[in-house]
Formats: C-alpha cells, structure tokens, sequence
C-alpha cells in the first residue's frame, strides 16, 4: 500500500496521540484509583498501534502493542499503578517519540526496543494476560462485564420492553446490553451502525437502542451507541462478531437481569410516591456522575474533533501578507471617505472596515496557537529530570492559553527547554539543603506566560538559591569576560546575566542535566534572533527569574498615532495606559530628569524629540503638553509628543535587514495616505 | 565586433552622481522609482535618508551622494531611487538621474586606476572605458553594507 501521501496526517495524529498519552499519564500519577484515565490512554495507544501498523512501521505497533498490554491489565485491575511501572511506560512513550520523530526526520522508525518490551512482559507476564491482543481485548470485555454486572443497568425500559425482555428470558434468551464505541476517525459511522446492527440481528433480536435508530441513521450520536439484544449466545462471542466490523474501537457486553430491572422499577415507583430525599442521592449520583464522563469524553472527543483541517502555513503566509494589503488600503478608504463626507461611501466603508475587521481576526487566530502546545512537553520532563536529579519539584503552570504566532511558538521550544534544565539543574537545591535553609523540601518552579504590550511575556521562576554572586564574578574573571574593575562596579542584575555571556557555565561539575557544553548563550542568541530579549531577576538563597520577552512577529496592531514635528510615530496601544496633555508648570525635576506626578507616582518624562534627534526639541511653549503613559511592565514612562492623532489598526512590517534594530523603532507601518510610519518601541525606552 | 553576445556582454544601468557616471549590473536592480515622500528614520547614519513604503514594502533609502561623501544637492525632477536587491534586502539608492542601459563587454571592464576622484575607492569595483564614456562599476556589497545593530548602551 502507498502510504506516503498519509505520511504527514501519521506524524501529527501521533504526536497528538503520543502528548495525549503523556498528559494522561502524568494525571493517572497523581489519581492512580481512576481507571477512566487508563482507558483515555489506551485509547491514544491503541489507536497509534492500529496507524502505525497501516502504514508498516511495525517497531511501533509492537511496542505500542505491549504498552496496551500493561495497560490493559491496570485496566482490569490486575496490577496496581506504581511509580516504577509508570516510569516504563513513560520511557515506552519516549522511545515512540523518538521513532515517530525518526520518521519525520525521513528515517525508518527502527529502534532497538528488545530490552523495554522484555520488561513490559515481565510487568504484565505476573498475571499471565495472553498475549493476542483481540483475546486480551475479550479478556477485557469479560472482565468489565464482571466488573458491571453488580451494578444497574444504565438504560430505562418501559413497561413494553420490560415484559419482552422477561418473556424472552423465559424462552432461554438472554438479554444484553451492547455498548459499541465506534473508532474517532470513523469516517462512515451510520454504514458501521449498520453492519454492527446486521451481525447482532444474525444473532438475535435487537428490541431498543440509545440513540434511536433515527439518530444513528443520521449520524446523530457520538463515538458510542447502546443496543438491547435477545440472544442466546454468549458474550464473548458477541463481542467477538462486533469487534469484525473495522472501525469499531470498543465492546461492551452486559447482561441485563430481568429480576434486577424489575427490582428497579418497583423501587423506583415506591420512591416516586413516596418522595424520598434519598432518592435523590442514590439515583441521581451515578446519573450525574455518567454525565460528567459522557461530558469528559465528548470534551476529549472535540479536542480530537475531526472537524478541523491541517494547512499549510505557507498558504497562510501567504493569505496574511494578501491581507495586509487589504487593510493598508482600508485605511486608504477611510481616509478618502472622511474627506469625501458621502454619507453612501461612509456606510460602505464602515461595512467594509467591521467585516474586515471580523476577517481579521480569523485570519490572525487561525496563525496564533496558545504555548500549551509548547508547555505541555515540560511537566513530564521535569517529573524525570526531578527523579534524575533526586530533587523534590513542582512545576506550575500559569497562563498556557496565551497565543502566540506560530512562527514564534515553533523556535521557542528549545530555549525553554535549556532554561528549565538549568533551573532544575542550579537553581532548586536537592530538598535536604533546602530544609537546612529552612524552605519546604519541594522547590516551586513556575512557568508563566501573558501578553504585554506588543509583546509576549514568558517567565521561569524558581525559588532555589538564585545566582551566587561571588561565583559567577569568579568565574566571570576566570573566562576573561569582564575585567577586575568592572567586577566591582556590575549591580546583581547585571551579575546575573553574566551567565548568559558566551563560554560561561557555572556547573562546576559536568552532570548530565544541563552540563552538555551547551551555555545558556545559545538561549540568549536564540531568543535574541527572534527579535526578543532575555533578562534575569535573581536574590541569593531565594531564586531566580528569567524574563523572556518575545514579539509578536506578524501582526496587525492597534496603535495610537502621534505627531512629533510633522512625522507621525504609532505607538502600540497595548503598551498605552492613558493619554494626558499635562500643564508644563507640573514637571518637576529629579536628578536631570523630568518628572510628573501621575496619580500619585513619580513617572519620568521621556522627549521624543529628543530621543530621536529632532529639531526644536523643547519647542512649544502654550503651557501644554501632550504625554501618552506607558508602561512596561511595571515600569511606567510619560512619552511627551507635539499631538495625538488618533487611534489605528496597523499592519506591522519590519524595516528590513538593512535597517536593523533602530533603537527605539520596532519596525514600521504604511499608513492610509501611503507614507509610511515607525511604530516606537516603548520597551525599548524604559529601563 | 557588435556581435558579441551571450556571457561577454553584461547589460549594466547607468546613472549619475554629481558629474560622474557610474554602473550597476542591471540584476541587481528591481525597478527605479520617481522621488517620493520619504520618512526619516532616526538615529541612522545621515546618508540613510529614511525608509519608502514601495507597493507596501517598507523600503530604506540611501542618499548616495552623502554615502560618497560628494556634496549634498536640492533634488529636483532628475533624482531618482534606483531600487536595488541585495542577497536579503532591498535599498533604494537616490541618484541625480538614471536613464541609460547598456551592454558592457565583461572584458572592457579594468580593475580602478589608484586615484578616480573623490569617491572611496572601496565602494569601486572598476571602470570602463565605453567611447568617449568613463563609466565606473560600484561595489554594492561595500556601499551597502548592513548596519549593524544600535548598542542601547548609548543610551
């Protein structure tokens, strides 16, 4: 079979499939008792096992294979959750990984993976599950049937179908309910309603479904539906026939007992008269809590949606410069609309700017993705490298749904990845040191993410033992990166960042965490070729903060567009907290610095003319100014202008490769006149 | 001799600079574009006179008589921005008039007598001599040399 053309759909599926497994996996850790983890996860791993045998690449299948084994045996309750079985099935996931990326990387998928199946079996070989998977599978069915027969029967039948199903009985049927859960990807589920329900008929009678037989004809259920059958064969051989018709992920049988139904139903009407509180409780708590699964399951179900379609992001490079083009000329528009005062032409226009507007954002949406997909790889490598180090760490993670282009999101992995080796690695100390310093034994590492002016914020924090001061000197010196009289004169920060400096390391021994000759200089070079910037904030014996700050590449901005001597600068609006137009009698002077006093705090005022070497730089003097606040961070500055214009959207574009980096320029825009504006970097201004 | 094609001629354009001629290889150009309105970038050399939005690329200018160090000079109808593309960048170049192309024998082409002028011999990478016609070839690699990153330390 040519399984080329599908190649890349493998690779995605997955990887999803594979992060599902690892996200599940850290959850069932922390709940080892719910099985409905064990069951996500399978699902993942099954699923993976079926795609990977389609498309040949049999190392995976195999390994897949066994993991499903192990899991399949928690499943059933046959052996318990602990840390060390974990760790093989964490490793199992990692060594997938490694071959779904081999393929990507245009290799075979092969890996040597002899010695962590040989250990799975051992794992699994101490109940003697066998080893064929479709009997494993009917193991399990069994199993669950067992497991549930003690319980209630999930469906209500009415006074009809009770009496059939008792009838029936009676004639030696046995009637069960077939829960059948349909494989996500179906692609034609009614056509696989219809066999499921063909090869039931063969073999009995089928007197009800859930949902009706409407709804499954027309697709109108999710990856599961329940039918009553009267048969008199049993159910492994059920499940067996059901499990022939492909695409069918799952097979439950359950015998219904008529006397249990009839047991429920007088309950029932007794507790309907009477009216009992209790009721309420023992009915409504397994009602609810099957919703909740039913809702946990639909939620997983639309993350997996199929609804979705992969495009290339070339193409939508593309449909976002086409589109850039477009609000340039909106603007154009607008512009020539308020000149023209055509009360048709401004209705128009208005139309065209709010659909373009709504267009907008799609288009930007479809190219931002939250750092989720970037953060969601770290809890399990910080669980190992925790274990590794045998260092107690929790890591928070704050802010993942933060978006961020997809260009940025792509680089800015391996970075993080470096930073939080090193924080783990240096930073948080192992838990004796850290009682001896009187801090809890588990250090906090805390990832966090947010949007803040034209930029995105990402910070590592620890609370470990923060950069030693004399050290990193030492060290500084040692490496010939600062000189002696420097030394003395650099402030913490400033010490701080020494570690970024290139061929600085302050491991004094290689472990095998973070000492991989690699510094954090490629960090720094890394984030500083993304246009962004890193800084760390660090107190001795008390942790440390990296501060990464990265642009949000391609975008369209809302700005506020001020004049400075006849030249109109934007600045970003999301950097703006207010505009003020201040008397020039309120600014006071603190250490050569213009200062104001802005609703109770100082806040320095900063000329742009001056910063941008323009003529008559103390000009106007009507007792006035205009001073748009901004801020980065918590930092606040008063950015003095000639006048405010207005406020825009802007398309960004860069000045090139030619230009690069003006200070204080962030890059430029094209305005409706045509002229072309530069938009103010206010980070760049504050210090 | 006018037969000579093919690899030994190479079509250049020539343009003006003060009362010089000079020559670029016609692959290098994009396009050249009348004086428009341009918008000063700030703190940049003085020769970078500021960037042009052209058809939407936001495009930096280089006023080539001040990158020469020849005398500024009020433009007038003749100037015109001579587009160039550079490995991954695009300048535009302001020069007093633009409006010859040529086909230059690659073998006419001397390397630069030690003295031509005032001009920076670096940013020279030959002369031809064409007629009665002394053209002189530019070193674009050397004009255009990207600036370097402004150290925020100044500030």
């Amino acid at each position: 079979m040519e399984t080329n053309q599908y190649l890349e759909m493998f690779l995605d599926e997955s990887k999803e499939h594979l992060q599902s497994c690892n996200e599940h996996l850290l959850e069932l850790e922390n709940n080892p008792q719910d099985l409905a983890i064990v069951n996500e996860i399978f699902r993942s791993a099954h699923t993976l096992k079926g795609m990977s045998a389609t498309m040949g690449y049999e190392d995976i299948a195999d390994l897949t294979h066994k993991m499903e084994n192990v899991l399949d045996a928690i499943r059933n309750s046959k052996i318990e959750v602990t840390t060390e079985i974990l760790d093989v099935v964490f490793k199992a996931v990692d060594y997938l990984e490694e071959m779904v990326l081999d393929i990507e990387a245009g290799g075979t998928g092969k890996k040597d993976v002899s010695e962590l199946v040989s250990i799975l079996n051992r794992i699994e070989a101490g109940e003697s599950i066998p080893n064929d998977s479709s009997a494993a599978e009917t193991a399990a069915a069994v199993m669950e049937v067992e497991m549930n027969n003690a319980s209630a029967p999930s469906m209500e039948y009415d006074e009809f179908e009770l009496t059939v199903i008792g009838q029936s009985s009676e004639q030696g049927f046995q009637a069960y309910e077939v829960t059948v859960e349909l494989r996500e990807d179906c692609l034609l589920k009614a056509a696989r309603v219809f066999m499921v329900f063909e090869i039931l008929e063969k073999s009995g009678e089928v007197i009800k479904s859930i949902p009706n037989v409407e709804q499954l004809e027309n697709e109108d259920f999710d990856e599961k539906f329940t039918v009553v059958l009267l048969t008199k064969e049993d159910v492994s051989a059920i499940s067996a026939k059901v499990m022939k018709v492909s695409e069918v992920e799952h097979v439950q049988v359950m015998p219904i007992s008529v006397n249990a139904l009839k047991e429920e139903k007088r309950a029932k009407e007794e507790q309907a008269s009477k009216a009992v509180v209790e009721e309420k409780e023992n009915k409504q708590e397994p009602v609810k809590e099957a919703a909740a699964k039913q809702q946990s399951k639909r939620g997983s179900a639309a993350s997996h949606s199929n609804k979705t379609i992969r495009v290339n992001i070339d193409r939508l490079d593309v449909l976002m410069n086409l589109f850039e083009e477009l609000v340039i000329d909106r603007g154009r528009l607008q512009s020539i609309a308020s000149e023209l005062h055509n009360p048709d032409l401004n209705e128009t226009v208005e139309r065209m700017t709010r659909v373009s507007g709504d267009l907008q954002n799609i288009i930007l949406n479809m190219r931002m993705i939250p750092v989720e997909t970037v953060f969601n790889r770290f809890p399990k490598m910080v669980r190992q490298l925790a274990r590794d180090l045998d260092k107690k760490i929790k890591l928070e993670i704050i802010g993942a749904e933060t978006e961020l282009d997809r260009t940025v999101i792509d680089e800015i992995g391996d970075p993080l990845v470096h930073l939080i080796r090193n924080a783990l690695d240096h930073g948080v100390e192992s838990p004796a040191e850290r009682i001896a310093k009187g801090k809890p034994e588990e250090g906090t590492v805390t990832l966090r993410a947010y949007h803040s002016g034209n930029h995105v914020f990402i910070e590592l924090e620890d609370d470990g033992a923060g950069v030693n001061r004399e050290r990193v000197l030492a060290k500084a010196l040692e490496r010939g990166i600062i000189t002696e009289e420097s030394a003395a004169t650099l402030t913490d920060k400033q010490v701080a960042e020494l570690i970024l400096a290139s061929g600085f390391s302050t491991a004094e021994k290689i472990t095998d965490v973070s000492g991989r000759g690699v510094g954090l200089d490629v960090v720094k070079s890394t984030i500083e070729s993304l246009g962004g910037y890193i800084s760390i904030d660090s107190k001795e014996g008390q942790g440390s903060l990296f501060q990464v700050q990265l642009p949000l590449t391609l975008s369209i901005i809302s700005v506020m567009l001020v004049e400075l001597d006849k030249d109109i600068y934007a600045i970003p609006l999301s950097s703006i907290i207010e505009t003020a137009i201040i008397q020039t009698s309120d600014i006071m002077n603190a250490h050569n610095q213009k200062v104001i006093d802005f609703r109770g705090s100082i806040v320095p005022l900063v000329n742009l003319k001056d910063i941008f070497e323009m003529e008559d730089a103390d000009g106007r003097s009507d007792g006035f100014q205009s001073v748009v606040i901004v801020r980065k961070g918590e930092k606040l500055a008063g950015l003095v202008v000639d006048s405010f214009i207005g406020q825009q959207e802007i398309v960004l574009k860069s000045l090139g490769n030619y230009l690069q980096s003006v200070f204080a320029i962030s890059g430029a825009t094209i305005l409706g006149n045509g002229q072309v504006a530069l938009i103010v970097d206010c980070n760049a201004l504050i210090k | 001799m006018t037969e000579l094609v093919g690899q030994d001629t190479v079509k250049f354009i020539v343009f003006q600079l003060l009362d010089k001629e000079y020559a670029m290889e016609v692959d290098v150009v994009e396009g050249i574009e009348k004086l428009m309105s341009i918008t000063r970038v700030p703190k940049t050399p003085s020769y970078v006179k500021g960037v042009i939005n052209l058809r939407g690329v936001v495009t930096p200018i280089v006023d080539l008589r001040e990158r020469f160090g020849l005398e500024a000079k009020k433009m007038d109808d003749n100037n015109r921005i001579i587009i160039v593309s550079l490995q991954d960048f695009e300048v535009g170049l302001i020069v007093d008039a633009a409006n010859d192309v040529i086909d230059i024998p690659l073998r006419s082409i001397e390397p630069q007598p030690e003295v031509v002028g005032s001009v920076e011999s670096e940013f020279i990478s030959g002369v031809v001599k064409l007629d009665k016609r002394l053209l002189v070839m530019l070193n674009l690699d050397k004009v255009l040399q990207p600036l370097k990153r402004v150290s925020s330390d100044e500030y």
